[in-house]
């Protein structure tokens, strides 16, 4: 086992350990705070695959963006207006059915796709590229999102001012 | 490279990660956090025309020294009502995320923790974890100062992100590159070569940069100093407000790692900036090793431009803490949503057709 096998192992345990705990707690802020360590896992293996500029986009819009955001939201809806969230489970057969089904696809789909095997080359910085295709290959896209992210935005502060 | 010596020196890659990593820490922001809380109250007391600790040796030099003593034998106290789990966790995560910035700083051209192509915005990004440790203390503290403080700071990180990032954008579109030890030898040899006087690139770019770089290097220095939540955006731990913020619980080293993180967080951004604009760690008259032709004698002038920048700007941050009031909520944020940002979005702009033409 290498260096790099064992981290990322640490990343996967990381990850895996605290979205357990994400679903299981009963206390919804201590979810949301567990939440932070299961993105940054994610962040990390994004690393140790290679894709820099997606691992630290990740830590930007997940942990610095939409943790911030839901912390702020669970924190102020349970704290301050005393309201109970709940956090039970309800519809235990039909959800455990739907998600058997899921996860059997998912596995399926792990376990029947040839794989590419590539051999571990040391990384390089892909923001250059990444940036040239974005605005020649995928440019209409790229600026159709730019678009509908400013139509959210207005909405979003139209919505907020009323 | 200091990473390559050391590799040969152990023969352990993960060694010498493990030591090049923590050599930031042991070597330079410990020893740097002593002086800084030492200067910290002299420059306040001088201001206020009073003295500053003097008891403890000479003019007060191991009054620090003496504190962390006293700090390390506190009694770490719990309140039976704190979240236990994540009371203990905050301090952590809150210094984690401040120290992660290092590891994108240039600290001279030997010593660079790692040379990642996304430097400033790897920065950028980690300092969203001291975010989620702040509201984590605040929130398992139990106590409603201590959640006000942290609701405070978030809010505050958050808003001031904003002319951070577009400032930072800006300076990308004129550097071409996002790695702050590019950057900082793009603005080598002389201080007419900073960005600050418009780069080292000669002509009419240069002169037309000069007026908007001042604006963004005031924009960038006033918003990161919102972001770590200095006087005159300390709302987050007013005083006669919120007792002492998002750390009002805290005792003993939890307390001094709450403090120490203060320290690199306004040490971190005070080279950030001075690497954006003022050229890093690179000499602005020179080298005294090129001059007698003593090449090893380079990296250690750097390091000491590295220092004497950093170090002013703390000292910059101390001085305004001690003649600014503090701002009003309202005003604080009228004054990122109505200036900051508008003058940034207005810079973006011209700087982008300026290198665009």
């Amino acid at each position: 086992m290498t260096t790099y096998d064992l981290i990322f192992y640490l990343f996967a345990a990381v990850t895996l350990i605290s979205a357990f705990f994400v679903v299981t707690n009963r206390n919804i802020v201590h979810a949301a705070f567990y939440l932070l360590f299961t993105l940054f896992g994610i962040a990390g293996i994004y690393v140790m695959l290679g894709s820099d500029f997606v691992a630290i986009v990740q830590l930007i819009v997940y942990v610095g963006g939409i943790l911030i955001l839901l912390l702020f939201g669970v924190m102020l809806t349970n704290k301050i207006t005393n309201v109970d969230i709940k956090t039970g489970t309800i519809h235990a057969l039909p959800a455990s059915i739907v998600m058997g089904l899921f996860a059997g696809a998912l596995g399926a789909a792990v376990f029947n796709t040839n794989w590419k095997v590539v051999e571990l080359t040391s990384a390089e910085a892909s923001t250059t590229g990444l940036g040239v295709m974005l605005v020649n290959e995928y440019a209409l896209i790229f600026e159709l999102l730019g678009i509908l992210l400013l139509i959210a935005l207005i909405g979003a502060a139209s919505m907020a001012r009323r | 490279m200091m990473y390559d010596w050391l590799y040969n020196a152990t023969g352990s890659e993960v060694i010498a990660a493990i030591i090049q990593s923590l050599m930031p820490l042991f070597l330079f922001l410990l020893p740097f956090a002593l002086f800084a809380v030492l200067l910290e109250r002299k420059v306040s007391g001088h201001m206020q025309d009073r003295l500053g600790p003097m008891r403890v040796g000479y003019h007060g030099l191991l009054q620090t020294i003496a504190d962390i003593i006293k700090l390390i034998q506190k009694e770490d106290i719990i309140a039976a009502s704190n979240d236990k789990k994540f009371f203990n966790l905050s301090p952590l995560i809150v210094f984690i995320g401040s120290y992660a910035a290092f590891a994108a700083i240039p600290f001279s051209g030997a010593f660079l923790g790692s040379n990642i192509d996304l430097g400033i915005i790897y920065i950028v990004a980690v300092t969203g974890i001291v975010v989620a440790g702040i509201l984590m203390g605040g929130w398992a503290s139990n106590n409603k100062y201590s959640l006000l403080g942290a609701m405070r700071s978030a809010a505050q990180i958050i808003s001031y992100e904003i002319p951070t990032l577009l400032v930072v954008v800006t300076v990308i579109m004129i550097t071409g590159t996002m790695n702050l030890y590019t950057m900082s030898e793009w603005q080598t040899e002389h201080f007419w070569n900073w960005l600050i006087l418009g780069g080292p690139v000669f002509g009419i770019q240069k002169i037309l940069l000069i007026p908007l770089m001042i604006v963004s290097f005031l924009i960038i220095f006033l918003s990161t100093l919102a972001e770590v939540n200095r006087t005159p955006f300390d709302i987050p731990e007013a005083e006669s407000e919120l007792v002492s913020g998002y750390h009002t619980e805290y005792s003993g080293m939890k307390f001094a790692i709450f403090f120490l993180a203060e320290y690199a967080n306004m040490f971190a951004i005070s080279v950030i900036v001075s690497a954006l604009f003022l050229g890093g760690f690179q000499s602005p008259i020179g080298y005294v090793g090129n001059l007698f032709g003593l090449p090893w004698l380079i990296p250690f002038e750097q390091f000491f431009w590295f220092a004497f920048k950093g170090i002013f700007f703390v000292f910059v941050q101390m001085w305004l803490r001690w003649t600014l009031p503090r701002f009003r909520v309202d005003q604080l944020m009228a004054f990122c949503w109505k200036y900051l940002i508008p003058f940034s979005f207005v810079i973006l702009l011209i700087v982008g057709l300026i290198t665009v033409l």
